[in-house]
């Protein structure tokens, strides 16, 4: 070989080594799509996907809660009773994914709310089969734009449940409707699927760390 | 450097012989270009017939209403595995066949740049398919969530097989990315002198597009059927909710893929009707320069109107405007192309040999793919067109009368230059008429279908849609069938003919004219020296 045919040789390898740079890198923006999708989302509230845990001022939950009172599972402040507020129907949808055996339902069908308001209700979860299984109920607000202003400070789609055979639990739910909330949405569903996650449990480090994200 | 390659290949000629291995052992070792682009377009065509079969099998079962032949589950393994076959089975490896086959021809190079790697792309395919095929035969079935394989349908609910499934599309994609690369580096690095890339032939031009398309979202689709391996055996959830994934995810990587993919699987299409136009209508290209930017700009709009796809999973308004106007915008460049092969044709001496007969029915047929893909475009309609017959129509109108239209015209107009003899062009007419007909007759009916309301992937339907499934019936058959008279065309042409002159046409330009027919086994040995005729 000469020198010629040695350049010609350098350019089509160094050509096909930065076509396989752009491969490699290619497979990676695949993978790099999945925490992009999950950021997106949270930012957006697109996909009915509803933010992490809210964390509001600890002495403003006490404060409220000294000022509140317990009316059929809603509590009103005392200090907004007397401006005429707007209202929202929240509707509560309890579903099984799949094959999930569990009994599973809302403990109120919808709640009337105000926003800015703390609002409290009960899922109900019962494992009906005979062994121990653990689940993951994973929440959706209908319409998609209204997920962003549902705040929760308590939900039990923060954490897996597990159930023995036959156990039965009562699960809560404390959110805040925002202020900001879009006046035309006058009635939202928020809608809980759960899932059979008693397989996965070995990668539970992972998905307990993509649910905090997420839900 | 002109000199030292002639140095370099004249010295190569003195130390062995030219003529190609003999037996068997020629197919597989070999790294020839025509070897290979022949064995690429033999398995493409083994493979049309394959998905073809399981196609009768979709439209027996579908002739009439009720479940006669197939049951659901078969009918579903059946949908699936035609979609793969004929998508990534018989018309991407006739592509890459043909890009074998002319791209080192029309730019005057002596062969692939990495010719070995060439032999192993190729080789890899018939892994993958048999791997892919097998799958009927295991216990569960074949794939059986559509060749789009939506998460969760090919994760929790898939049959076993689906490992399977996932290992031989590893397998074609990195077969594709390996011929891209190779089909790249060859375009860049081994023109003659003289061939700058504005002298390029469209059909070379557009393969580069394409092949720049595939090294980028061929291992996007690896990444997915990765993701999807690890949710089935390791415990991810990628894209399970309960785990904390999400199945649309899975919906907007596969699309990233999927919808270059559409175009991976027409663009080298528009590079053969624009080599074949100009020939038969005895006139030079009608803008050429609009021609190479306006493929460019369909391979980039191509890449960021993915969500077309989807546009009924519910998404925010502005997404749905976003992807509604760019995948209308595509329609500027496409109209550019429609507009100049028309121009081209304008007061030509016009003859209508098979091929330029099939590039014809590609340019109108194509159009009326194009056009109810706008209609699709459209987020409202497509709420109600979204999964319909509708659909099918529209994506068979662009790769059946689209693709594979210009994959045939381009073995009619190439085959006396592959085989040296002409092929018989009765038979060839006869060949055209009778799919023209029956790409139309099994077809358009569908449009009408799917507008009623008819779903897609069914085996049963609803009793209004019974006549127009008939016709549809009765038209892929004779499709089907008269792709036998193609096949025996083609083994008469190889066996005999009249001999074809080395320019075969008589309005033909382009450096593989230049060549004696048969092409010798070694081509440009020398770099040609004219390039005043480069392209057509």
């Amino acid at each position: 070989m000469d020198d010629g045919s040695k350049m010609t040789n350098t350019t089509t390898s160094v050509i096909t080594k930065r076509l396989l740079f752009i491969v490699l890198g290619m497979f990676g923006f695949g993978f790099a799509m999945v925490p992009l999708y999950d950021v997106f989302c949270a930012v957006t509230g697109f996909n009915g996907k509803t933010s992490g845990r809210y964390i509001i001022n600890e002495q403003m939950i006490n404060e409220q809660m000294a000022n509140e009172q317990m009316v059929s599972g809603q509590r009103v402040s005392e200090e907004t009773e007397a401006v005429a507020k707007r209202t929202v129907t929240v509707q509560f949808l309890a579903n099984n994914n799949g094959s999930m055996p569990w009994d599973f339902r809302a403990g109120q069908r919808t709640l009337t709310v105000q926003p800015g308001e703390m609002n409290a209700t009960e899922f109900y979860a019962r494992n009906t089969t005979d062994r121990t299984m653990t689940a993951q109920a994973i929440p959706s607000v209908t319409p998609f734009r209204a997920a962003e202003y549902l705040h929760k400070t308590e939900c039990f789609c923060f954490t897996q449940q597990t159930l023995a055979a036959g156990e039965e639990l009562s699960m809560p739910l404390r959110f805040i409707l925002a202020d900001e909330l879009p006046q035309d949405v006058k009635k939202l569903t928020l809608s809980y699927t759960l899932y059979d996650v008693t397989a996965q449990m070995g990668a539970q480090a992972v998905t307990q760390k993509r649910i905090a994200v997420r839900n | 450097m002109n000199a030292v390659i002639e140095g370099q290949h004249q010295a190569d000629m003195e130390e062995h012989s030219h003529g190609p291995d003999k037996g068997i052992m020629r197919w597989v070792f070999t790294t020839n270009h025509k070897d290979i682009g022949t064995l690429y377009l033999w398995f493409s065509f083994l493979m049309f017939l394959t998905g073809g079969l399981l196609a009768f099998g979709i439209r027996a079962e579908l002739f009439q209403p009720g479940l006669q032949i197939i049951q659901p589950e078969l009918f579903n393994q059946i949908i699936t595995m035609h979609g793969l076959i004929m998508v990534f089975g018989a018309v991407m490896p006739a592509f890459v066949g043909l890009a074998n086959w002319l791209v080192p021809m029309m730019i005057g190079a002596p062969d692939m740049a990495l010719p070995r790697m060439n032999n192993y792309s190729f080789w890899i395919l018939p892994f993958a398919f048999s791997m892919l095929i097998s799958t009927f035969f295991m216990e569960g079935g074949a794939p059986n969530y559509g060749w789009t394989f939506y998460a969760p349908l090919s994760t929790d609910y898939a049959p076993p097989s689906v490992t399977f499934f996932i290992f031989s599309i590893h397998l074609m994609g990195i077969s594709s990315i390996m011929g891209s690369i190779n089909i790249i580096v060859t375009i860049l690095n081994m023109r003659a002198p003289g061939m700058t890339m504005m002298n390029m032939p469209l059909f070379v031009w557009t393969w580069l597009i394409t092949a720049y398309l595939l090294i980028l979202v061929m291992p996007v689709l690896a990444g997915v059927v990765t993701m999807m391996l690890m949710d089935v055996h390791f415990g991810t959830a990628f894209f399970n909710a309960g785990g904390g994934g999400d199945p649309v995810l899975f919906q907007h990587i596969f699309w990233f893929f999927g919808h270059p993919e559409v175009y991976i699987m027409i663009l080298p299409a528009f590079g053969v009707v624009s080599a074949i136009i100009p020939t038969f209508a005895r006139k030079r290209l009608f803008g050429y320069g609009s021609m190479v930017y306006a493929t460019a700009s369909i391979a980039f709009l191509s890449m960021i109107v993915w969500a077309h796809h989807m546009f009924t999973v519910g998404m925010p308004i502005a997404g749905e405007l976003f992807f509604m106007y760019a995948t209308m915008l595509i329609a500027v460049p496409t109209g550019v192309k429609i507009f100049n092969w028309v121009a081209t044709m304008w007061e030509g001496s016009m003859t209508f040999e098979t091929p330029m007969l099939f590039a014809i029915a590609f340019v109108i047929l194509f159009a009326i793919g194009g056009f109810s893909g706008l209609m699709l475009a459209i987020v409202p309609a497509d709420f109600q067109y979204h999964d319909t017959y509708f659909v099918v129509a529209h994506f068979h109108y662009v790769l059946v009368p689209g693709s594979i239209f210009a994959i045939m015209a381009a073995v009619y107009y190439w085959l006396p230059k592959w085989t040296g003899n002409m092929y018989d062009e009765t038979l060839g007419k006869t060949h055209f008429w009778l799919s023209f007909i029956g790409v139309n007759v099994t077809f358009f009916p569908q449009h009408f279908v799917g507008l009623a309301g008819m779903p897609r992937r069914i085996p049963d339907y609803a009793l209004q849609f019974a006549d127009y499934n008939m016709i549809s019936s009765c038209g892929a058959f004779l499709f089907g069938f008269s792709q036998l008279v193609f096949l025996f065309v083609l083994i008469k042409c190889i066996r005999g003919g009249k001999k074809a002159t080395s320019q075969v046409w008589e309005g033909a330009h382009g450096l593989e004219w230049t060549l004696a027919s048969p092409a010798p086994y070694h081509s440009f040995s020398a770099p040609p020296q004219d390039m005043t005729e480069a392209h057509g």
